[in-house]
């Protein structure tokens, strides 16, 4: 994973709660097999729409998408992370991040930063006056700055060190296998295995 | 202090507990005792552990089934679309590979992946179990701590049989009293949602208590913990008790005999203990609950089926005013039109949260003697091959068919459309599925979410209706002749 310290692009206000990761991405573009090549379908539904925010300069070009509360709500598709990143995010601002869709973006180096609804609120309106304002999103001192406005973002230790270090999540587990070995070797003989199979 | 249950089984499986402080501080390291793999999420981390050289560490911990792309119709075909056609391959040839145990298409084992792992009986009480689904919450049911993860921490599990996690906080969902008759788990959970909103569990593990809870069935418990992620909980729990173990005897990998007394003996011990706190409760009246629908794009949105649309003045907070209008124009609806003039096309009766033999029965019970509506269509998807096989010998197959309901092979089918079962644009559908998200079962298609008997009564009358609308339609046929 490559490491995240700060980033600068342009904002891209999308004024809309309970963004869940069916509109993020469609179910039919979860159908291919790699990991890449997902720009096309994100927000594939709304693009439709000619006056969809990502039909219109300059944030056809964004890279911080700044939305409503509860982004990333519903199903665990990390295809909404990587549909996002193949697009040119790098960063998403929300009061309230959905779980499983901000453990995704941890491992996949999309900073999901969870700011104060007030300040998301400023920050739109920045964005709505003067479009093609660049937002600047700081790891390292957790702040946000858009115009005027400089808020603090929340993010989990673990995740912003991972990020900062841009650390493999396998690569630090294996590093206590031997943990793992020894809590194998209590487990009750009750726990059920799927093999040899059973019907 | 007491533990809750979901802090019991927690402790239980911590392989290493996180060390360090402030910015290096490291989440708790989980073994993972059940690893649920389908076609969607599996290939790009199947090809993560070829790429990195890595084995798949548990095999024997591991079993995966065709679910998501699967048809319901011709099973016997090769598939029709090419890329889902490819993704299944994919999943094939790659269990091949890692030696894992698949069910496909076609064997009686096969079907949705959260109906599969209880049924065999691998899904246990005090487990922690995972799947690159949402809806792994199911098997919470059973007292086990289980969660949906995105693909690269199915690659994780894959690799280390582990997850790195943050700890949660505790929420009590407690339902106390006695459903009336026509209203059923579904409705329960749907009430739990519009209460505390698809944002109102996050970061927390939901434990569904109360005499309501206790009172319900395996299958039931399982549809109430489906719909945890609806609301923003990553899990939802419910106790083990004798209605878990009596499920559980018996199917082929329960434990048996000295195991089987030995794991009683600790699941007994799977409750939250009396001086236990969680860091809030919820409270639901399960006498006054009637029937609950839902009628805008996010599960949040829903009503009592006796209730009308509701406006979005209604609502103080401005994001949700905006999400209401919005969320109105995308369903067609004007604000006070009463839920249950509202006519649909389709009635979907499946998926993980609804689709297995007691819904079926449920449903049956309802249509059994009655006439469709002509101009509704309704689709019938049992939630694995051995559900279809166990209506079959009921007879359900007939009355469904007799009904004038179309009667399919097992997978997830309509919930999500990813296989040809799709809502047109515009097509209007009562499905017992779990998300009603703008396109979610199609293009343009509008859900109203629904329990089993409310999908079977729409049915019947074309209009979004409980059973107890039957018996007054019925009646008063009756006195006109």
């Amino acid at each position: 994973m490559e490491k995240f310290t700060t980033h600068t692009g342009i904002g891209v206000p999308l004024r809309q709660s309970n963004v869940d990761t069916d509109q993020i991405i469609p179910a039919v573009y979860l159908k291919r097999i790699t990991r890449t090549g997902f720009e096309d379908a994100l927000f594939a539904g709304w693009r439709k729409d000619e006056s969809f925010i990502l039909n219109q300069e300059p944030f056809n070009a964004g890279s911080v998408l700044v939305a409503g509360p509860d982004f990333g709500t519903g199903s665990s598709r990390e295809h909404a992370v990587w549909a996002l990143k193949d697009y040119g995010f790098k960063a998403v601002l929300s009061s309230r991040f959905a779980d499983i869709f901000r453990g995704n973006s941890g491992k996949q180096g999309l900073l999901a930063a969870q700011v104060a609804q007030d300040d998301i609120e400023l920050i739109w309106k920045v964005l709505e006056t003067n479009p093609g304002t660049e937002v600047k999103v700081d790891l390292v001192s957790k702040t946000v700055e858009c115009g005027n406005v400089v808020a603090p973002f929340d993010i989990d230790d673990y995740t912003r060190w991972r990020l900062l270090e841009g650390l493999d999540d396998i690569g630090l587990t294996l590093q206590h296998e031997e943990d793992i070995t020894a809590y194998e070797a209590t487990r009750p003989s009750f726990k059920p295995k799927t093999l040899p199979a059973r019907s | 202090m007491g533990k809750t249950l979901a802090e019991k089984v927690w402790d239980a499986h911590v392989v290493r507990k996180g060390d360090g402080e402030g910015a290096n501080a490291q989440p708790d390291l989980l073994f993972i005792d059940l690893h649920l793999v389908h076609e969607v999420t599996s290939p790009q981390a199947f090809e993560g552990l070829r790429l990195a050289g890595r084995q798949l560490r548990r095999p024997d911990l591991t079993i995966a089934t065709e679910d998501h792309n699967t048809p319901t119709l011709e099973i016997d075909k090769p598939i029709a679309d090419l890329t889902s056609r490819t993704q299944i391959e994919t999943l094939r040839a790659n269990c091949k590979e890692f030696g894992v145990r698949l069910h496909s298409l076609g064997d009686k084992e096969q079907g949705i992946v959260h109906v599969v792992g209880p049924q065999l009986g691998l899904t246990q009480p005090g487990m922690t179990v995972v799947c690159g689904d949402s809806h792994t919450s199911t098997h919470g049911a059973f007292g086990a701590l289980a969660m949906g993860i995105g693909t690269s921490e199915v690659e994780h599990v894959m690799a280390t049989q582990t997850l790195s996690l943050k700890p949660f906080k505790t929420m009590a969902i407690n339902v106390e009293g006695t459903l009336r008759p026509g209203v059923s788990a579904k409705d329960i959970i749907l009430a739990v949602i519009a209460k505390i909103g698809t944002g109102g569990g996050q970061g927390y593990v939901l434990e569904y208590r109360g005499s309501a809870i206790r009172a319900l069935s395996m299958e039931a418990r399982m549809t109430i913990c489906n719909m945890s992620i609806e609301a923003g909980a990553r899990a939802g729990m419910v106790a083990p008790d004798g209605t878990t173990y009596e499920y559980m005897k018996g199917r082929p990998h329960a434990p048996e005999g000295a195991d089987w007394d030995a794991a009683v003996e600790y699941w007994n011990t799977l409750h939250t203990d009396a001086d236990a706190t969680f860091d809030v409760e919820v409270d639901l009246d399960a006498d006054t609950l009637e029937p609950f629908v839902t009628w805008g794009t996010n599960p949040g949105q829903g009503v009592s089926l006796n209730d009308a649309v509701p406006s979005p003045e209604d609502f103080g907070d401005e994001n949700a005013k905006l999400a209401a209008e919005r969320a109105l124009q995308y369903m067609g609806l004007e604000a006070g039109t009463p839920m249950k003039d509202i006519r649909v096309d389709t009635v979907f009766l499946g998926s993980c949260t609804n689709s297995r033999i007691e819904d079926l029965r449920a449903a049956a019970d309802v249509i059994r003697g009655r006439a469709k509506d002509p101009n509704v269509r309704m689709l019938v998807v049992p939630g694995s091959a051995r559900v279809r096989l166990e209506a079959e010998a009921e007879g359900l197959d007939k009355v469904f068919k007799e009904f004038g309901a179309e009667w399919r092979f097992a997978g997830c089918s309509m919930c999500l459309g990813m296989n040809p079962d799709q809502l047109a644009p515009g097509e209007r559908c009562a499905s017992t599925s779990n998300r009603n998200f703008e396109g979610r079962q199609g293009k343009g298609g509008r859900t109203h979410l629904v329990s089993p008997v409310v999908a079977a009564a729409t049915a019947v009358r074309g209009t979004l209706s409980s059973p107890s609308d039957l018996e007054s339609v019925s009646v008063a046929t009756g006195d006109a002749a």
